[in-house]
């Protein structure tokens, strides 16, 4: 390529070089954005020893949040035995933001009730999914979503690790996404506990602020050892999550993903997802300026011609 | 709002002792106990404290702070070990009826150095006292044996007289 100039050589070093430190900023931009939660994000730590399976919790919900009759009393037991596809157990939906399983693990000779509802996480991958933006994480730590803003796509369904978020499939016209909202609209931003947390006998549920409820997880296992698998599910789980978990027995045994990763599920995305609006901005100008120089010269040399071919016409003259 | 709570809370003290001066009240077991701190689903469980003290005999099997026996917990001891009277012995002087208020989480939360920062409601510390006994001396357990339902409460768990008719989707779908 004898045809470069130095110029020319220069120029295209110079953009090569200003796009990669673009890209590289990028990139450490989002590394270094890890959110570690609201600081004064509330919680729900779960003890699951101390359930004794009454679902008092569970019509709790169905009462504040209006929901529809439940196809048996809440408390009859017999839905412990229910089962589904493949085996599973109940699961939230339409009708119930939560429910209580049972389990019968191994270690422990009593049964261990779990509840289950939205662990509200700290960096929600429904929201991220979200292409509407229906949903919201709040500074007291609940993510709600906007019943008229979800067009009922559903990929929060798919993105969500725990398989919290339930579809209205029972409605033909508008079938939106139904799932728990840690009773935001009428507890929590007020300043009052879910109704779950209020109405459970054993205080399975303790409320308060996530970061104390960390301290009061930890010291409940240091304190009694032999009552508690040590780990406090949601302390760390795909980034945090404000309901967390105490167990007896392992908890892939009380119906917990364990191989659940650390990170945030956006962290999966986010570094190809910041590369976009990257390229959309840099690769037109970039590309643009390489045709530009490398038609210049043939430019110039038109240029040339043109200028020689005036400079001619004025020795004429 | 506060009314509807403080309310329960009086009633809750000790029938028996209603009429007596304070001083009695700290050294006189009550006969009864009436607990309705969640009357507006359940009817009010009328407890025979004098019966229980008859079959229990220790103070110290319910109660942490007794007016004459120590504690049975020997990890109480290690820092109580020094006086058995207690001025508090009701469970509602440290098992709060409200324990998720704003108002109490701000105290515990302002209280950093307080060692019994994990303490339990009152709900919770009557439930899981009785429960843990019960089950151990064969006492009824079960929550309508010691609850009567109101019909709020009905209407709360679908029960009684609103019992969701049986339907085939009651098997699962």
């Amino acid at each position: 390529m004898s045809g470069i100039s130095r110029r020319k050589f220069l120029t295209c070093t110079l953009v090569g070089a200003g796009a990669t430190a673009l890209s590289l900023k990028t990139t450490d931009a989002f590394a270094s954005a890890k959110l570690e939660g609201y600081p004064d994000s509330m919680g729900v730590l779960v003890d699951l020893g101390r359930c004794v399976g009454c679902r008092s919790c569970e019509a709790a919900c169905n009462r504040e949040q209006h929901l529809p009759a439940p196809a048996q009393s809440f408390d009859d037991p017999s839905v412990f035995d229910q089962t589904f596809h493949n085996g599973q157990k109940r699961r939230t939906d339409e009708q119930a933001y939560t429910v209580v399983n049972r389990y019968e693990p191994t270690a422990t000779d009593q049964p261990v009730y779990r509840k289950s509802q939205c662990n509200h996480c700290n960096e929600p991958a429904c929201l991220t999914s979200c292409f509407v933006n229906a949903y919201t994480k709040t500074s007291e730590g609940a993510v709600i979503y906007n019943p008229n803003i979800c067009v009922g796509c559903r990929n929060c369904m798919i993105a969500c690790p725990f398989n919290m978020p339930a579809y209205s499939y029972s409605s033909a016209t508008n079938p939106v996404i139904k799932k728990c909202i840690f009773c935001y609209d009428t507890r929590l931003k007020n300043g009052l506990p879910p109704a779950c947390v209020e109405i459970c006998p054993q205080q399975v549920m303790t409320f308060g602020h996530r970061k104390e409820l960390i301290e009061i997880a930890h010291e409940r296992i240091k304190a009694r050892p032999d009552r508690y698998i040590d780990h406090l599910y949601g302390e760390n789980e795909v980034g945090g999550t404000s309901w967390m978990y105490l167990a007896p027995a392992p908890f892939e045994e009380v119906g917990f993903d364990t191989t659940m990763n650390n990170e945030p599920i956006i962290s999966n995305v986010k570094d190809f997802l910041g590369t976009v609006p990257m390229v959309l901005a840099i690769w037109p100008a970039l590309f643009t300026g390489f045709h530009l120089l490398a038609t210049r010269k043939h430019d110039i040399e038109q240029h040339g011609d043109d200028h020689s071919a005036h400079k001619e016409e004025e020795k004429k003259s | 709002m506060k009314i509807k709570i403080i309310i329960p809370v009086i009633i809750a003290t000790f029938v028996f002792v209603a009429g007596l001066s304070p001083l009695m009240a700290a050294t006189t077991p009550p006969a009864q106990v009436r607990i309705d701190q969640l009357s507006k689903d359940f009817e009010p469980v009328e407890f025979d404290h004098a019966s229980h003290v008859d079959m229990v005999g220790d103070c110290g099997e319910c109660h942490h702070h007794t007016t004459g026996t120590a504690s049975n917990d020997p990890d109480c001891m290690r820092c109580h070990n020094s006086g058995a009277t207690g001025e508090r012995v009701a469970c509602r002087d440290c098992h709060a009826p409200d324990p998720f208020s704003a108002d109490h989480l701000k105290t515990t939360s302002e209280d950093r150095k307080r060692y019994h920062r994990d303490l339990l409601g009152l709900k919770g510390a009557y439930h899981r006292s009785c429960t843990g006994c019960h089950e151990a001396s064969g006492g009824p357990t079960g929550c309508l044996d010691c609850h009567l339902r109101t019909e709020a409460g009905d209407a709360l768990f679908r029960a009684g007289k609103y019992t969701p008719a049986p339907t085939d989707k009651a098997a699962g779908h």
